[in-house]
């Protein structure tokens, strides 16, 4: 693969999920009974800033979960690896509450979907909001985020990697060519 | 070592490969904490679970299994099938495979039926015990119990009890159990225990393996033994092999206490220990369910490409 472009550099993430932590508190009209989920891997360190920065604008921090979705992937027949299950930890109740899912990278939609039936399958929630760091397009489901860090179009040769220092040990958003 | 196709037995196994599939367990275990319990992983594949040989737990815990993760199950007994018309067991799995089944679940009462069963079919084959030869998924769930209780098998003395040579589930054990590292013994009086029991010491001294051991594995007396002579009397064994509050005390505080049923209470255990706070009985049922979901996970996803 031949690198592109440094699409994010580690303050633009910063100050992209410092406004998602406030479009999510005005949109949601205060924090409330907010939760949030984050979805396996770089979904849940968002999802710990995102409940960071809320609880430094609010006061409040809201609940945080873990969604994996390997259970409810579509094309599990299909593919030749089997995907390792990992935890899913939602130590509080979903239904009635406002649930934000959240995830590094919105493309096909498909993973949101399956986060969408996992999260049901959980309880009833009140509402869910989808909260992305990128949205690259491509979608093949009818799917979007309230929230977007940033709208990146993409070729369907680019790949866009999100690197955060919990889960890679550096920070920043690239493109690269197949 | 690749994907696993069939589940027989242990042989060729790596530890990687076990801890890999207690781990998925751990998971499909909160899966069965959920008002839902259900997900959508094996929609599409069925299962069959083809039982030559009675059985309640075990074929029910593999059909929930199936069912937690959507596949859709099929169930044959032989009682009041074709074999009792005469049909061999290999044309009875057969007319199985014709309606395009993805795995078989088989309990059969002569050793090696399952490998047997793996060169006729083409789907994943998994042992739910061949005679007196393996019952691998009650040791995955006998070690995942023990898991719960003492983090690690590394050097932990696991002491088998009982009927030692009949058992299907002890030759399962002493195959997995040191694999994940594990010290086993196993005990019973001289005509209960085999010549060899590869992974695993014997002694007919029960204190001997119960003294320190970090958990208790107490197996079932099969009485219909008593007729072959393998034993002298039942009063004989209750006195030199019950597993009693007094003998337990030989090994460590808190050892877990295990028994993969069903059960003759006051025979190979004191009735007050089954039910007691060492027992993990129950637990070993549950855990059965979320490993067998996991077997079936490993065996199908990732199979058909």
């Amino acid at each position: 693969m031949r690198f592109k472009a440094r699409v994010l550099e580690p303050a633009e993430i910063e100050r992209a999920m410092r406004r998602i932590a406030h479009e999510i508190i005005e949109k949601n009209k205060g924090v409330g009974d907010l939760a949030l989920v984050g979805i396996h891997t770089r979904g849940i360190p968002l999802a710990e800033r995102l409940a960071d920065l809320i609880e430094r604008f609010e006061g409040v921090r809201p609940p945080v979960g873990v969604l994996d979705i390997t259970l409810y992937r579509d094309d599990l027949s299909e593919i030749g690896v089997q995907p390792r299950v990992r935890e899913t930890r939602i130590p509080w109740d979903v239904t009635g509450r406002p649930v934000v899912l959240v995830d590094d990278v919105l493309f096909t939609g498909r993973t949101a979907r399956a986060a969408l039936d996992a999260l049901v399958d959980l309880g009833r929630p009140k509402r869910v909001y989808f909260a992305v760091l990128v949205d690259r397009g491509h979608r093949e489901l009818p799917i979007r985020a309230d929230f977007v860090g940033k709208n990146l179009p993409t070729s369907m040769q680019e790949v866009v990697k999100v690197k955060l220092r919990e889960t890679d040990g550096e920070e920043g958003v690239e493109l690269w060519e197949r | 070592m690749g994907a696993l196709t069939h589940l027989l037995d242990f042989a060729g196994w790596e530890r990687a490969q076990a801890e890999s599939l207690l781990e998925t367990a751990r998971m499909m275990e909160e899966v069965l904490e959920r008002p839902m319990k259900k997900v959508p992983a094996l929609k599409g594949f069925t299962v069959a679970t083809v039982f030559f040989e009675p059985s309640t737990r075990t074929k029910i815990s593999f059909e929930l299994a199936a069912r937690r993760m959507s596949a859709d199950v099929v169930g044959f007994t032989g009682a009041g099938s074709s074999l009792a018309k005469g049909e061999s067991f290999k044309d009875t799995l057969l007319t199985l495979q014709a309606m395009a089944l993805d795995a078989y679940v088989i309990r059969a009462p002569v050793a090696g039926m399952a490998h047997q069963a793996a060169r006729w079919l083409e789907g994943a084959v998994v042992n739910a015990g061949d005679g007196r030869r393996a019952h691998p998924t009650q040791a995955l769930l006998d070690a995942y119990t023990l898991l719960d209780d003492l983090e690690t098998l590394e050097g932990r003395k696991v002491a088998i009890v009982g009927d030692v040579a009949h058992s299907r589930v002890a030759r399962s054990n002493a195959e997995l159990l040191p694999l994940l590292g594990a010290e086993v013994w196993a005990a019973g009086p001289a005509g209960l225990l085999p010549e060899r029991l590869p992974g695993a010491r014997l002694t007919t001294d029960l204190d001997e393996a119960l003294e320190d051991a970090d958990a208790v594995m107490v197996l079932r007396l099969q009485r219909e033994r008593m007729d072959e002579g393998a034993l002298p009397s039942l009063r004989e064994y209750v006195a030199e092999y019950q597993v009693t509050e007094a003998r337990l005390a030989r090994a460590k505080p808190d050892a877990p206490l295990l028994h993969p049923g069903p059960m003759n209470r006051d025979v190979e255990l004191e009735g007050t220990l089954a039910d007691g706070p060492r027992s993990r009985v129950e637990r070993q049922v549950r855990a059965g369910e979320a490993v067998r979901m996991a077997v079936l996970y490993h065996l199908l996803v990732g199979r058909a490409a």
